[in-house]
């Protein structure tokens, strides 16, 4: 695969809960090996469009085409999600956890989780159970959620909320080196300016609909 | 349909009128339960047009699953809203007529609870499509209607063991029914057959807008800054 | 990518796990259950000679309730945090999610039923006059039916506004055979009267069942 050719298009998407749309037409395409931030008000169905690319939402009607695969059980293996919620087990432990999506995906390795977990920088030996953590550990436990099949494409949700500054630089850091392996991330999230050197492209979402995309941070929302 | 509609609704209503003249006039007055037994005239219809539009949800919502096609899910949708009309005035006029003829509202045979356990499986189906959340509740209730109508055998074999109080059906033989009698309720039947099309064509009608509605209120958010600047 | 019954197994291990270490579901269960069989203690004179008559219908009733208490927390736990997400993005098959929650909710139902059987047999005195071995059949087959419905529709109304009382709306109606079925069937055996009939006709309902379930709980899962 060549490095600009899309690794996602999707084409007018709609999306429609009786009177209100959470996406009204969305056609985009976005390339492999590439950092995109997607950016917008609340409401305006950014986290709709990611489990839509995600597969845990069904489009109203439009197509979603991943890695040239219509069908999301073909390519699902190639794809990490991270919710604004954890999606772990708060009575179970960091380790426990992924041993346990590990099965789901099928990997083997019994080394892989504890690499996936000093990956995002926390000691996979930590006894205490996910309930217990402070906010960002369970954010990075969660990007090690995410990371843990190696997927091609990251879909993020809010990674950056509740972490304090440091973390979150340092998350946007873990990214970028992620991104420059070849991987293709989309981040949702409040805080742009985090992302501001970080990401190749910003997309900006506004009532269901992409109305703009720049390659560089607009002025008036660096505050 | 602008046109077909008023013609249609005008001749259903003459053909109702003269069923409603053979029920309570023409219709021959049975020698023991006396003028109550004309109830039967709608009791019986009721009941039979109630389950072909089950039947017809059935169908519908199993074409859903396979083609994902939004008219068959109106249908499903229209057919056991009806359904369940249809079903309880059978529900309603059943004690009616059995309070003066049984000496009892209510008896727990198989005709009457099968019947009772049919309309709550089916109010729970229209209850399902109005709680739901989902964007894709035609799929759910295409689910649900699938179950349900695996339902009804069980309903029938597990109620069969009760004795049973009610007459035997009249249609299907065995029956000992005048034959004008059978003529009224088969005109009748026919009557509000024609009647639950009618009804079932104006509900579908008034989805197919309202869906439209909603999409265009959807799409065309009021809430996006720049139709309203 | 494992076998889909080494995702069953170890969804089942980590659903059981969880249990272990929260007791949430457990607990209030248990408490729930010897609240009904008290309850009902007052409603029917357990002292007379009739209760005999209506203890299948009373026990069942008493497990239905306390079925819809446990099917309404093995999903809440997957809703917190909405871990279930986290499943649905993993290439395991949902049927296996299915199976193991089926499988972990008949374990607790079971569980329950094994306790409160024996207060019920206390509080009614009640004494089988058929054999025991046809009881302990019905209520597995029983529970079964009750546990595939109630996993099927739990994870229906994950996808509706007020969710807790969606489960029994959906469950009561549609299991309303089986019910008749095992309150029959149990009537007849305290009684010392033959129950292959309902015996069969829970079968098949179980059969048929599970499998429909099975064919259309993917459908389900993924309609958001």
């Amino acid at each position: 695969m060549t490095e600009n050719a899309p690794v996602i298009t999707v084409t007018n998407l709609i999306k429609q809960f009786g009177r209100f749309a959470a996406l009204r037409g969305i056609t985009a395409e976005f390339a492999g090996a590439k950092l995109y931030a997607i950016l917008g008000d609340n409401g305006a169905g950014k986290t709709t469009l990611l489990r839509t690319l995600a597969g845990l939402s069904q489009p109203s009607s439009g197509q979603v085409s991943i890695l040239a695969a219509r069908e999301f059980r073909d390519i699902c293996q190639h794809i990490g999600y991270m919710a604004h919620p954890s999606l772990l087990y708060d009575e179970m432990s960091g380790i426990e956890n992924l041993e346990y999506f590990a099965r789901l995906y099928g990997i083997a390795d019994g080394t892989r989780c504890a690499e996936v977990i000093r990956s995002v920088g926390l000691d996979p030996d930590l006894p205490r159970p996910v309930g217990q953590y402070s906010q960002g550990m369970r954010q990075r436990m969660s990007l090690a959620r995410a990371l843990l099949n190696d997927p091609k494409i990251l879909l993020l949700d809010e990674p950056f909320s509740n972490v304090d500054a440091h973390s979150a630089t340092e998350m946007a850091r873990l990214l970028a080196r992620i991104r420059d392996e070849g991987k293709t991330i989309l981040v949702v999230t409040h805080q742009a300016s985090l992302l501001e050197n970080v990401a190749d492209e910003f997309v900006w979402m506004e009532y269901g609909k992409i109305v703009e995309r720049t390659h560089a941070l607009k002025a008036e929302s660096k505050v | 349909m602008k046109k077909a509609f008023p013609i249609l609704g005008v001749l259903t209503a003459l053909f109702l009128a003269y069923a409603f003249y053979q029920a309570l006039w023409v219709a021959p007055t049975e020698q023991t339960m006396g003028n109550v037994q004309r109830i039967f005239y709608y009791h019986v219809p009721s009941a039979i047009i109630g389950f072909m539009l089950f039947f017809i949800n059935f169908g519908a919502s199993i074409f859903y699953l396979i083609k994902r096609n939004p008219a068959a899910d109106m249908v499903a949708l229209v057919t056991a809203e009806v359904g369940v009309v249809f079903l309880t005035v059978n529900l309603v006029t059943g004690p009616i007529w059995a309070r003066p003829v049984w000496g009892i509202w209510w008896t727990w045979d198989m005709r009457l609870t099968s019947t009772l356990v049919l309309w709550l499986i089916y109010v729970s189906y229209l209850f399902l499509r109005r709680f739901s959340s989902s964007g894709e509740t035609p799929l759910l209730a295409a689910a649900l209607a699938v179950l349900g109508a695996l339902c009804v055998p069980f309903v029938y074999f597990s109620i069969w063991f009760f004795r049973t109080q009610h007459p035997q059906p009249v249609m299907g033989g065995g029956g000992s029914i005048d034959p004008r009698m059978l003529h009224v309720l088969l005109i009748n039947w026919l009557a509000f057959s024609c009647f639950a099309f009618l009804v079932c064509w104006a509900r579908y009608r008034l989805e197919q807008l309202q869906r439209e509605v909603d999409t265009a209120y959807a799409m065309e958010s009021l809430r996006d800054p720049r139709r309203s600047a | 990518m494992s076998a889909p019954t080494g995702i069953t197994r170890v969804t089942l291990l980590k659903d059981l796990r969880l249990e272990w270490r929260s007791k949430d579901a457990i607990n209030s269960m248990l408490f729930f259950s010897l609240l009904v069989v008290v309850v009902f203690a007052f409603s029917f004179d357990p002292t007379a000679e009739e209760s005999r008559q209506i203890a299948g219908g009373l026990v069942w009733v008493a497990f239905l309730f306390a079925a819809v208490v446990a099917l309404n927390q093995t999903w809440a736990r997957e809703i917190r945090n909405q871990v279930l997400d986290a499943y649905r993005v993993s290439p395991a098959p949902p049927n296996s999610l299915f199976i193991a929650k089926v499988l972990g909710n008949f374990i607790f139902v079971s569980v329950l039923e094994a306790l409160m059987t024996p207060l019920f047999i206390m509080f009614y005195r009640l004494r089988a006059l058929g054999p025991a071995w046809q009881l302990a059949l019905v209520a597995a087959l029983g529970t079964w039916a009750l546990v595939v419905n109630g996993t099927f529709f739990a994870a229906m109304s994950l996808r509706t506004r007020s969710r807790e009382i969606m489960l029994p709306l959906l469950l009561f109606p549609f299991s309303s055979p089986a019910l008749i079925a095992m309150v029959q069937a149990t009537t007849a055996i305290l009684n010392g009267e033959g129950a292959h009939f309902w015996i069969v006709l829970l079968a098949t309902y179980d059969l048929v069942f599970t499998t429909v379930c099975l064919l259309l709980f993917e459908t389900v899962l993924n309609a958001e």
